[in-house]
């Protein structure tokens, strides 16, 4: 029997990022911070030779190598059976009981479908949750694929590697990244110690942070913005309409992320999507300033910012609980 | 699954979420949920006029979509309900639609 309890819901921390943005690297530094000392690791790697793991220095039965290609297309079953066999494992005592699974994508994984394979499976959803994603991106060669804009765009943390190598990108980059995601915090490989806790805490499931209220940025089709609206508004109503854009639309929103005002909630309520997937909404315990606005944070593709804000509000006008003011 | 009529469980959908510490949901007890799909059929159904598509509740456990030439979808969701209606009524049902959203604007749908 294992030695102690596992969490219930054991959180699945992605780490993404284009091919040699330093991901290995980035997961080699964490790991051997303490706290990550109970944590198992699944690395996909695209092609015949996986290498990574052996980058990591660590190779025990808690580390699992999925080296048959990229893991957004071909193997998203091969992802639930190796993280069923782990949670199975650790139910008969046969690997260390961990409490967190980091999940390394290979470089030219979408991470849309591997966050829908953890939420969308009957088994793991019941036993795991998704954490924080992390999207690692190099100086280098910054965001020159539109794989790794979708990857900075689903980001929780963004980490930006090899400032050293290109100084002279940084800036240009710090820009491009706030445009694409203007909410996730930023950390800089080169120049900063990171730990665990400041790419995976918690927290950023439930975004005790203030959403800005007037983020805006583009970059080429794909553009951030908020919306912000004064008074209660209509859940439910809410709900028809989100289910119908993502319905619709799902592909090209690569994240929507707000914390609303709802009717009949004293404490705001945070939503999390990405593409199609919708997170569990989150009840959070206190509103994390003095503003009682709803905001909501889009990164579309190719949609109408314009057309977006009017049919909410649209949507909200008529319903029961509606939209108290509009702002 | 219901072992009578096969109908199955959609079960993890984020507008139905399973109660749970730190989770937003309305599915805590019968009272609230039963009020929940009493609202959901209404608000639903303001979007579902436009495309000439009826939505009831059944047996507190799914919906009936119906057109109104009685073609019917039975759906577990909201998810679920918009790829049905779009089945049903063979066009997409896009809520950045002009048409739509004037038709919400004046009131009605």
């Amino acid at each position: 029997m294992p030695d102690f309890t596992p969490p219930i819901f054991t959180p699945v921390n992605l780490i993404t990022g284009f091919l040699g943005s330093g991901k290995t690297t980035l997961l080699q530094r964490l790991l051997a911070d303490p706290a990550l000392g109970d944590t198992a690791v699944l690395i996909n790697e695209f092609g015949e030779v996986g290498l990574d793991h052996h980058l990591l220095g660590r190779i025990d039965e808690t580390m699992v190598l999925l080296p048959s290609g990229c893991l957004c297309c071909t193997i998203r079953g091969e992802l639930a059976s190796a993280i069923k066999d782990l949670h199975s494992k650790r139910e008969r005592g046969e690997v260390p009981a961990f409490r967190r699974l980091v999940v390394e994508s290979s470089g030219l994984a979408d991470p849309f479908p591997i966050l829908s394979t953890v939420q969308a499976d009957l088994v793991l959803r019941h036993h795991f949750r998704l954490g924080s994603v992390v999207t690692t991106v190099d100086a280098v060669n910054g965001l020159s694929r539109p794989e790794s804009i979708k990857q900075v765009a689903v980001a929780d943390r963004l980490v930006l590697t090899k400032t050293d190598l290109a100084p002279e990108r940084r800036t240009e980059l710090e820009r491009l990244l706030r445009r694409l995601n203007p909410d996730a915090p930023l950390w800089y490989a080169a120049e900063q110690t990171i730990g665990a806790a400041d790419l995976f805490d918690d927290a950023v499931r439930s975004p005790l942070r203030a959403l800005p209220a007037t983020a805006e940025g583009s970059h080429g089709s794909v553009q951030a913005f908020a919306l912000a609206f004064e008074g209660a508004l209509d859940w439910t109503m809410f709900g028809v309409w989100l289910t119908m854009l993502l319905n619709r639309h799902g592909a090209r929103v690569l994240r929507v992320k707000g914390i609303l005002n709802v009717a009949g909630s004293a404490t705001p309520v945070a939503v999390h999507g990405v593409q199609h997937l919708v997170h569990p909404p989150v009840h959070m315990a206190a509103w994390p300033d003095a503003d009682r606005r709803s905001r909501l944070v889009f990164i579309v593709d190719g949609l109408d910012r314009t057309a977006i804000e009017r049919s909410l509000r649209a949507f909200l006008s008529g319903a029961p609980q509606g939209l108290a003011a509009v702002a | 699954m219901c072992a009578l009529c096969g109908v199955l469980d959609g079960g993890g959908d984020w507008t139905d979420a399973a109660a749970r510490p730190g989770v937003f949901t309305r599915n805590t007890d019968s009272l609230q949920r039963r009020r929940e799909r009493i609202n959901r059929v209404a608000c639903a159904q303001r979007v579902l006029g436009f495309y000439g598509l009826a939505l009831s509740d059944w047996q507190a456990s799914s919906f009936v979509l119906s057109t109104l030439t009685g073609k019917t979808e039975i759906v577990d969701n909201l998810t679920h309900l918009w790829s049905a209606a779009e089945k049903l009524t063979g066009r997409p049902c896009d809520p950045l639609d002009p048409q739509l959203i004037e038709r919400l604007e004046a009131g009605g749908a």
